[in-house]
């Protein structure tokens, strides 16, 4: 088993993403540069934070025109797990491979702290060893992690349960409040019809070992490699 | 490189060097006999402006070289003192941490966002300049009052001054977080304080720490002749050309503000690249010497690294990638574009080099070579656009005695507070302190900072007295903490220095880190002026006497003078960063209370077993009268600092250290701004609703009891089973401990004497601290809606 982390120019949470999965679950992690265009030998891929081509001209806009992308494209098409964190949330969403966009926050500004989010659906291979309604405390660090969509594809996305996370209180209740960015129905991340590809803004690797102040986090890498463990290797090439 | 176009003669320049063009570069007529007698002939405009820079007060140190060499330097751990573009000390398992203060702060002034952000960029560079990767930024900043009564801000400060300055503060911490954020450095802490002086002078001071392996450490070291020298990342354009010589080495005046196209314009996604590129280079062990493009860009880096490998460097400036057209050699060598570096590679191995920086995207180009004959050689158009001996420029700048003149002692010294009577209930008092900028939650800044980034964070901005960061693979963590105390200095520099160092010290060793190292930025007015200089020795002095006796090296810093707007000085502003290693992490202590019904123990280094400061009543109330406290509450800005005890201090951090290690403590915090009070206060609010219940005797009037802000003290916290070992180690390292109370969940609850002085809710003293400065800044209205 071996899991790709994703390197564009501006990347800044693949060393993060690499460690929470190679040093904290002790399962094999390699980088793979933006300009490769071939996933061959990975389980699944993560796509991390940071400021991919510094976020310039919109987030993820420039990242997703990458060489890789349409390799991330093909292995997700044939199955394969692929998981966007913050910046890499943004750029599934700029690809296409998830629905929706990522707007300012509505404070304007950029918020780094601890989040509770809700854990919406364990019938995810991001989120099969959660249970349902399960609260979480992870870090969120972003400016741009408003997510909005049109009604019908909010309709979708509840019809399909594909609202993987939503912020909430401690004690997992919905309040405006408890919601940092101004999100949709406090959407904090969401997975494709077929639920392989999942997008959440708050950041998992940053909350997998006590001493960082919460290992809620592990949850989401602990289901990703029980999940490859479960099926056989992605049908990729 | 062919240089067969060359001719032997000096350009002569379009502009002709007349005394006017040699004053308005700031170059005095002796300073202009120095240079003609080092060339032996006349300068023409582009080495008069190449001098005006290396030989400017915030490149050269020309003031205060002479004071600096009164600083310790040395120590074991020291494996690179002043000197290299930052300090570096061992920190165990084969670790050496990189590590910089530096400051920014008329390009602050001029342009908050741009002027912070590449204040961060280019302390950045310092460090990945050393083949250190970045892990930590802190910053230290000044600005003028942001809170105000009627539109009047209690120190006197109009509307539209006020107003301004909330904009500096909202504008600085944007560019902070713009470059920091996006570079992927976290920024896990510093401080902010806000001062009527700072209202036309802000400071920005910002540390950078990095960590590298340390045997593969780079320096800014040119050698072997005929080595290529290869300039890489963004383009020269005529940006911040003169910013070290014109907007950091003279007085703001009313002109200033046309000084802006001076200020640089920052580009972190670039400096992430190079930041990339130049690790992966030195990884491949392709480079001889590197330097980052700071102040006075292209110069400074060429003179500097040929002066400090004893060798010459030659320069063709059409080499250099220009972002421009038509730049003179003179916009060129000035120019402080940012996110560039020069480097010197191994003959032979350029074409690795430009492998490396041609996948992250980045111009890598070969513009000169090392030559043997020392001189700087700048080749323009095939002709000696300049010629003048590197060593010259960069270690041979006059050195000044400036004079000094001690100012007469100011009446402020002799202010008191006039204190309530006793029984008098405080908590009115208490809550306007709790508000009080200095001392309210910082959360409102701090979170718009990724302090997490590298997942290295263990102890988040405003949970502890300094911010720690773990050092993976190993079982350390260092933990750092700035410190400053401009008010302090005002009314007596050699001692607010020494409480400024004290405090650091005590804040690293709070969280149960050996101090090990330190940093400065050393912010004053205009040198020129004796009182200034007066007042730069003596901090100096402090500094050095405070950082001897805790045996702290200084590795290096930052002198920032001319902070001076319209002809008045700011206060006199040495800031402080220092670094301390915690050999097991895993015993790192935080201020958050963390158990109901532990015993609270005040600890003092002085010895005594009181509460309260045992020096003489009168000088206790001139002390008092320098407090935080004093000025909140009387309004009152004098008196005297605290008098410093540096074998308490000491004897207080060996014991914090001690006890941390010893794992017997659930949390631990300083005396700082606000007394035993504000620190109770403050171990509750960063704790998951926890408070503190004391009651203790005092001979002291109750407000000096509660609000005094004398050193050496700490608040810890800790179960009752283990007080016994705590008493027999303060008495080994022959503190004080005594135990003041116990945690509780009820109310937050201070007796003296046996009567209640300050009673409240948790929760509704948390209010009033962790809102005030984002109300003070965005209104009270857009502050509930953010």
């Amino acid at each position: 088993m071996k899991i790709g982390v994703v390197v564009f120019p501006g990347s800044n949470c693949d060393h993060d993403a690499l460690h929470a999965v190679s040093e904290v679950i002790h399962t094999p992690a390699e980088f793979i540069w933006h300009q490769s265009q071939d996933l061959a030998g990975f389980d699944a891929v993560i796509l991390p934070g940071g400021f991919s081509y510094g976020d310039y001209l919109r987030t993820g806009a420039i990242a997703r025109f990458s060489p890789v992308m349409n390799a991330i494209a093909r292995f997700a098409r044939s199955g394969g797990l692929v998981l966007g964190i913050c910046n890499g949330f943004q750029i599934l969403c700029e690809a296409g491979l998830l629905p929706g966009a990522l707007m300012r926050n509505k404070g304007l500004r950029f918020v780094c702290r601890h989040v509770h989010i809700r854990v919406e659906t364990a019938a995810t291979p991001f989120t099969s060893a959660a249970r349902p309604g399960q609260v979480l405390r992870i870090p969120i660090a972003h400016a741009e992690g408003n997510y909005v969509c049109d009604a019908t594809t909010l309709a979708d996305l509840k019809h399909n349960n594909q609202i993987v996370f939503r912020y909430c209180t401690p004690d997992g209740r919905l309040d405006t409040a408890a919601n940092p960015n101004g999100s949709l129905d406090a959407i904090a991340g969401i997975c494709n019809r077929e639920r392989n590809v999942m997008g959440m803004m708050p950041h998992p690797e940053r909350a997998v070992e006590a001493a960082l102040g919460s290992t809620d986090g592990l949850v989401v890498f602990r289901s990703l490699v029980q999940s490859l463990a479960r099926q056989p290797a992605a049908a990729v090439s | 490189m062919s240089h067969a176009a060359r001719t032997p003669k000096i350009v002569e320049t379009a502009i002709k060097v007349t005394p006017e063009i040699v004053a308005e570069h700031g170059i005095t007529p002796k300073e202009y006999a120095r240079i003609q007698k080092i060339l032996g002939r006349e300068p023409n405009f582009t080495e008069l402006g190449i001098f005006s820079v290396m030989w400017s007060e915030h490149c050269s140190y020309k003031s205060s070289r002479i004071h600096l060499q009164r600083l310790p330097t040395h120590a074991p751990q020291v494996l690179q003192g002043p000197g290299e573009n930052a300090g570096v000390v061992d920190v165990g398992d084969g670790l050496a941490a990189v590590f910089k203060m530096e400051s920014h702060n008329h390009p602050s002034y001029v342009e908050p966002f741009q002027g912070a952000a590449t204040g961060v960029g280019g302390i950045l560079r310092d460090v990945f300049t050393m083949g250190a990767r970045p892990i930590a930024v802190l910053d230290s900043l000044r600005f003028g009052s942001i809170t105000s009564a009627k539109g009047i801000s209690a120190n006197g400060e109009r509307p539209e001054v006020v107003a301004r300055n909330r904009r500096l503060v909202d504008g600085v911490v944007r560019g902070i977080a713009f470059y920091g954020n996006c570079f992927g450095v976290p920024t896990v802490g510093g401080e902010v304080e806000f001062e009527p002086g700072y209202a036309g002078n802000p400071l920005v001071n910002v540390l950078a720490l990095g960590i590298a392996p340390k045997n593969h450490l780079f320096f800014a070291r040119a050698r072997g002749e005929g080595n290529p020298v290869i300039y890489v990342g963004a383009k020269t354009g005529r940006d911040g050309i003169h910013g070290a010589s014109l907007l950091a080495s003279a007085e703001f005046t009313e002109e200033s503000q046309k000084k802006r196209p001076n200020v640089q314009v920052g580009d972190p996604f670039l400096e992430k690249l190079l930041l990339e590129a130049c690790l992966e280079a030195m990884a491949s062990g392709t480079i001889v010497g590197i330097q980052d493009m700071g102040a006075a860009g292209l110069t400074s880096s060429s003179c500097e690294m040929a002066s400090r490998g004893g060798v010459g460097i030659e320069l063709e400036l059409d080499r250099v990638p220009q972002r421009e057209s038509g730049m003179t050699a003179y916009e060129m060598m000035l120019s402080e574009s940012q996110e560039r570096m020069l480097l010197v590679a191994e003959r032979g191995r350029e074409a690795e080099v430009f492998r490396v920086f041609r996948k992250w995207g980045l111009d890598a180009i070969e513009i000169g070579r090392v030559t043997s004959d020392g001189m700087l050689r700048v080749l323009h158009h095939g002709q000696i656009a300049a010629e003048i001996p590197a060593d010259a420029l960069a270690e041979q700048a006059p050195l000044y005695q400036r004079p000094l003149t001690r100012p007469k002692p100011s009446p402020a010294r002799e202010a008191r507070v006039s204190l309530a009577p006793v029984g008098t209930d405080l908590s009115a008092n208490f809550h306007g302190l709790l508000a009080a900028p200095a001392i309210a939650s910082k959360r409102w800044i701090f979170e718009q900072y990724d302090h997490m980034v590298r997942t290295n964070t263990t102890v988040f901005p405003g949970a502890a007295d300094a911010a720690v960061v773990r050092l993976k693979g190993t079982s350390r963590a260092l933990a750092l903490a700035t410190d400053g105390k401009g008010r302090w200095c005002a009314l007596d520099p050699r001692v607010g220095a020494m409480q400024a160092v004290a405090e650091a010290a005590r804040n690293v060793a709070a969280v149960g880190a050996r101090p090990w190292a330190a940093t400065n930025c050393l912010n004053f007015g205009n040198p020129e002026k004796p009182e200034v200089m007066w007042q730069f020795s003596e901090a100096v002095d402090g500094m050095a006497e405070a950082c001897r006796a805790l045996s702290i090296p200084i590795t290096g810093g930052n002198v920032s003078f001319y902070n001076d707007t319209l002809g008045k000085s700011i206060d006199p502003t040495p800031i402080v960063g220092v670094l301390g290693v915690i050999e097991n992490a895993a015993a790192t202590l935080t201020m958050a209370f963390r158990n109901e019904g532990d015993a609270i123990v005040l600890l003092d280094g002085r010895g005594n077993a009181s509460a309260t400061p045992k020096s003489h009543e009168r000088e206790s109330l001139r002390e008092f009268a320098s407090s935080e406290y004093a000025r909140t509450v009387a309004g009152i800005v004098g008196g005297v600092p605290p008098a410093v005890d540096l074998a308490a201090e000491l004897r207080l951090i060996e014991a914090l250290v001690a006890l941390a290690a010893e794992g017997i403590l659930a949390s631990a915090h300083d005396i700082s701004d606000g007394g035993i009070a504000v620190a109770l206060a403050e171990c509750g609010f960063a704790s998951n609703g926890l408070a503190a219940e004391a009651a203790w005797h005092s001979d002291a009037p109750a407000e000096l009891a509660l609000f005094a802000e004398t050193g050496a003290r700490a608040v810890v916290s800790l179960s009752q089973a283990s007080l016994a070992r705590l008493l027999t180690l303060a008495a080994k390292y022959s503190i004080a401990a005594l135990v003041i109370g116990r945690v509780t969940r009820g109310q937050f609850q201070l007796s003296l004497n046996g009567a209640t002085v300050v009673r409240d809710r948790p929760a509704s003293l948390r209010k009033i601290w962790s809102g005030a400065i984002e109300h003070a800044i965005l209104g009270e209205q857009a502050s509930k809606q953010a």
